[in-house]
C-alpha cells in the first residue's frame, strides 16, 4: 500500500491547468496513458450490447442478413439489378459488411459523449475514448457477419479474388477512419446541440442511397463517378467489392478521392472535437 | 517540502440564462421566424460566431483564489451550496477548464467527485470493478492485486458475480466507494462521497479516508460534515461565493464558517443565482426562526418553544414531496430530522402538492436544545424519487438556556439535547 509508485504506472509528473488557447495539442500522451480504457470500454459495450435478449450474440447475423434478403427480392427479383455476374446475395452482403460496421459505428459514436454524461461530468479521461470505443466495438458484429459472408460464397461457389484480399485490411481501415471521422464532429456537436440524435436516423438513411450497397456503383454514369465518390463509404464499399469478389475497377482516381475526403473528415473532426472538448463538462 | 498543488489566480465563469431565452417566443410570428433561422443560428454557432451571447449572463463560480498545499497535507474545503467548492474541485481533477489562472499539480490526481461512475447495470460486481477502476486510471494490473482488498472492503463477496442491477442500494454503493477509495493516487480530491450507505459503513469510509491521509498522500476533502472535516484535515480553507476568504487551522476555519455571514439574524434567503436549475419546479425561498411573538431572532430561549418557517413556491405540482429540516451542533452532529409529512394525516393531504407559493411551518417544543449555537438544514425532496433541493447549512442560531433544567449549578452539561425530564424521588426505605 506504501509503494505507490511500484505499482502506479505513471510516475510523478506535473499537470500544468490552465485555460487553453486555440486548437490545444491533441495529448496524444493521455491518450496512452488511458489505452487500457479503450480496451475496457469495448469490451463492456460488447458484453452489455445483447444482455437480456432472447437471440443474443445470433441479433449480429439477423440484421445483415434480412437486409440482405429484402435487397435481394426488390434488386433483384423485382428491379433486376445488374450484378456483374455475381450473385445478388453474395454482391449485397459484401457490401452490407462495411455499410454495417460504418452505421453501428456512426450511431453510437454520434452518440457516445451524450450517453456517458455523468463520465464526463465527474472524471477526468481523454473524451476522445468514448467515440472511439464505440467505433471499435462495432468490429466484433463485423467478425460474426464475415462469417456468414463465408458461408455464403461456399454455397454460392464464388470464388475469392485471392490476389486482391490482402487490400481488405485497408478498405477496413477506411470504413473505421470515415465512420471515426464523422462520429468525432457529430459526438461534439450533439453535447450541445441535440439536433444530431434528430438527424442520425435521416443522415443514415440518406447515406445508405449515396452508397452503392443494394446497387453496383457501375450504374452511375461514367462523368459522375468522381462527384459520386466524394461520398467516401462509396469508396469502401466499391473496394470490399474489388477486393473480396475481384469485381469493378479497383484503386483508380475515385477511389483516391474517397480517401482524400475521408481523411478530411477525420483530420477536421479531430480538431473540432480537441477544440471542443473543454467546454464539454460545463456544456453538456 | 515540496509543493504538490499550486493555484494561482484561479477563475471559473459559466453561462446561465440560456435556457430561459430558449423559450421566450409566445407569438407565432416569432416560432416561424426562429424555426426558419434555425440552420443559420446552428452554422454560426459552430463557427463560434454565435449571436446566443448577447442574451446570456455569466456568473463567476469562482474568483481569484490562489493557495499551495504541501506534499503530504490534508486540506479540508468548507463553504456553503454553490459557493465554489465543486468547481474548485472540477478543475483540480481537469474535468474543466479554468476560465482565468493556472494550477500546477504534481503527482496524479485520483477524484471522487462522485462514486459509481460507469458502473453498468448489466454487468456483474466483479466486471464493474476492472471497468470503474479503469475509467479512474486503474491499470489492470493494479486492479487484480488489490482485487480481493476492494471484494472483502465492499462486503458484497457472495454476490460478486450477479448484476448490479440485482443489488440493493447500499450494496451498489458499497461497491462503488470501495472501488474508488482503493485507487491509489499522489493526490487525492474528494468531494461529499462519504455521504453514502449506512451509518456503520460510513464509519469505514472516514477510517479509509484517515489511512489515505496517513499514508502521505496530499487530499482535498470537501464535505459538509463539520465533524468530517475536523476529524480528517488539520487546516482548511473557506469558500464564500467563488472566493478564498480565510485558510487556517480547521478549528479556527470551521468556527469561522459556522459563525460567520450565513446567519445574521436568524433569516436565510435565497439568492436566484444560488439555486440550481436542477431544483425546479422547487424554488426555495427562505427559512427563518422565530421566537413566539412572531420575532425573527438568532437567539432563542430553551425554555420557550420556536418556529421554524420556510417558504418556497413550486412551478408545477409534485407528488410525494416532503420537505424537511436537518438540525445539527457545531460539530456537524445531528441532533434530529423532521419532514413536514411526518404524520399520517399530512401524508395523505398533501400526497400531491399543487403549483403555488408554501410555508412549512414547525414548532420546536421548549426544552429540547442545551446551550450552544445550532445549523438548521432543509431538505425538499420525493421519497425514491428525486432530491429537489438541499442546503445542509442554511441557518444557525443560538440557544440561551437561562432558566432550563439544572442552570443552578452553573456548570456546562454535555450532550446536545438538555430534556426537562419528569423526575419522581421517592424514599422507599
Amino acid at each position: 500500500m506504501t509503494q505507490i509508485s511500484k505499482t502506479n504506472p505513471h510516475e510523478p509528473h506535473t499537470v500544468y491547468i490552465k485555460p487553453s488557447r486555440g486548437l490545444t495539442a491533441l495529448n496524444l500522451r493521455d491518450l496512452w496513458i488511458y489505452r487500457e480504457l479503450v480496451f475496457f470500454m469495448v469490451w463492456r459495450d460488447v458484453k452489455v450490447k445483447y444482455k437480456q435478449t432472447l437471440l443474443g450474440m445470433a441479433w449480429a447475423v439477423v440484421q445483415p442478413v434480412m437486409t440482405m434478403l429484402v435487397f435481394t427480392f426488390l434488386f433483384d427479383r423485382v428491379a433486376k439489378l445488374p450484378t456483374e455476374g455475381v450473385p445478388y446475395p453474395v454482391f449485397s452482403f459484401t457490401a452490407l459488411l462495411p455499410w454495417g460496421l460504418f452505421i453501428t459505428a456512426l450511431n453510437q459514436g454520434s452518440r457516445s459523449l451524450v450517453a456517458h454524461q455523468n463520465m464526463v461530468t465527474k472524471i477526468y479521461f481523454p473524451r476522445l475514448i468514448l467515440p472511439t470505443a464505440s467505433v471499435f466495438a462495432g468490429m466484433v458484429d463485423f467478425a460474426i457477419a464475415f462469417v456468414i459472408l463465408v458461408i455464403l460464397m461456399l454455397y454460392y461457389q464464388v470464388t475469392p479474388a485471392w490476389h486482391l484480399i490482402w487490400t481488405l485490411p485497408l478498405f477496413l481501415l477506411l470504413a473505421i477512419i470515415t465512420a471515426l471521422g464523422v462520429a468525432l464532429w457529430l459526438s461534439a456537436i450533439n453535447v450541445q446541440y441535440r439536433d444530431v440524435n434528430q438527424a442520425l436516423p435521416f443522415l443514415t438513411q440518406f447515406w445508405l442511397f449515396a452508397t452503392p450497397v443494394a446497387y453496383s456503383a457501375s450504374v452511375i454514369s461514367e462523368k459522375w463517378q468522381v462527384v459520386y465518390s466524394l461520398n467516401p463509404m462509396a469508396g469502401v464499399v466499391n473496394g470490399f467489392r474489388w477486393a473480396l469478389l475481384g469485381v469493378g475497377n479497383g484503386p483508380d482516381l475515385s477511389l483516391w478521392v474517397s480517401v482524400g475526403i475521408s481523411i478530411l473528415i477525420f483530420v477536421t473532426g479531430l480538431f473540432y472535437f480537441k477544440s471542443m472538448e473543454k467546454t464539454f463538462a460545463d456544456t453538456i | 517540502m515540496t509543493t504538490a498543488i499550486s493555484v494561482k489566480n484561479i477563475g471559473k465563469q459559466y453561462k446561465i440564462g440560456a435556457a430561459e431565452t430558449k423559450f421566450r417566443y409566445n407569438m407565432l410570428r416569432d416560432v416561424i421566424v426562429d424555426t426558419v433561422s434555425a440552420p443559420v443560428r446552428l452554422a454560426k454557432a459552430l463557427i463560434g460566431k454565435s449571436d446566443r451571447r448577447m442574451n446570456q449572463n455569466y456568473v463567476w463560480a469562482l474568483k481569484d483564489v490562489s493557495f499551495d498545499l504541501e506534499e503530504g497535507k490534508v486540506l479540508g474545503i468548507v463553504g456553503r451550496n454553490g459557493a465554489g467548492k465543486s468547481t474548485l474541485l472540477k478543475i483540480l481533477s481537469r474535468v474543466t477548464e479554468p476560465t482565468t489562472g493556472s494550477v500546477t499539480v504534481r503527482g496524479r490526481v485520483g477524484s471522487l467527485l462522485e462514486v459509481g461512475t460507469g458502473f453498468h447495470p448489466e454487468l456483474t460486481g466483479r466486471e464493474n470493478i476492472y471497468m470503474n477502476g479503469a475509467i479512474l486510471g486503474m491499470k489492470r494490473s493494479e486492479i487484480d492485486s488489490k482485487f480481493d482488498e476492494i471484494v472483502d472492503f465492499s462486503e458484497v463477496n457472495q454476490f460478486i458475480d450477479t448484476p448490479v442491477k440485482r443489488y440493493s442500494s447500499g450494496m451498489y454503493l458499497r461497491l462503488a466507494f470501495a472501488v474508488a477509495a482503493h485507487l491509489e493516487p499522489e493526490i487525492l480530491v474528494v468531494d461529499e462521497v462519504l455521504a453514502v450507505g449506512d451509518a456503520e459503513f460510513q464509519k469505514k469510509c472516514l477510517g479509509k479516508m484517515g489511512d489515505v491521509a496517513q499514508q502521505g498522500r496530499t487530499v482535498l476533502f470537501v464535505s459538509h460534515n463539520m465533524s468530517a472535516i475536523l476529524r480528517l484535515t488539520q487546516e482548511a480553507i473557506v469558500l464564500n461565493k467563488g472566493q478564498l476568504i480565510m485558510r487556517g487551522p480547521t478549528q479556527e476555519a470551521v468556527d469561522y464558517y459556522l459563525s460567520s455571514g450565513q446567519s445574521q439574524v436568524g433569516e436565510r434567503v435565497w439568492d436566484a443565482d444560488e439555486i440550481s436549475t436542477t431544483s425546479a419546479p422547487f424554488t426555495p425561498i427562505s427559512l427563518k426562526v422565530k421566537e413566539r411573538s412572531g420575532k425573527v431572532v438568532d437567539t432563542v430561549r430553551s425554555t420557550e418553544p420556536v418556529m421554524v418557517e420556510f417558504e418556497y413556491k413550486l412551478s408545477s405540482p409534485v407528488t410525494g414531496l416532503r420537505v424537511g429540516l436537518y438540525v445539527s451542533t457545531m460539530r456537524g452532529e445531528y441532533v434530529f430530522t423532521s419532514f413536514d409529512t411526518d404524520t399520517p394525516e399530512l401524508y395523505e393531504k398533501f400526497d400531491t402538492r399543487n403549483a403555488g407559493h408554501y410555508i412549512s411551518r414547525a414548532e420546536l417544543p421548549a426544552d429540547i436544545f442545551n446551550e450552544g449555537r445550532y445549523t438548521v438544514g432543509v431538505n425538499a425532496s420525493s421519497f425514491g424519487v428525486k432530491r429537489y433541493f438541499m442546503d445542509e447549512n442554511a441557518l444557525a442560531f443560538n440557544v440561551d438556556i437561562s432558566g432550563a433544567p439544572g442552570t443552578q449549578w452553573g456548570e456546562p452539561r454535555v450532550g446536545p439535547v438538555r430534556p426537562r425530564l419528569n423526575w419522581k424521588i421517592e424514599k422507599i426505605a
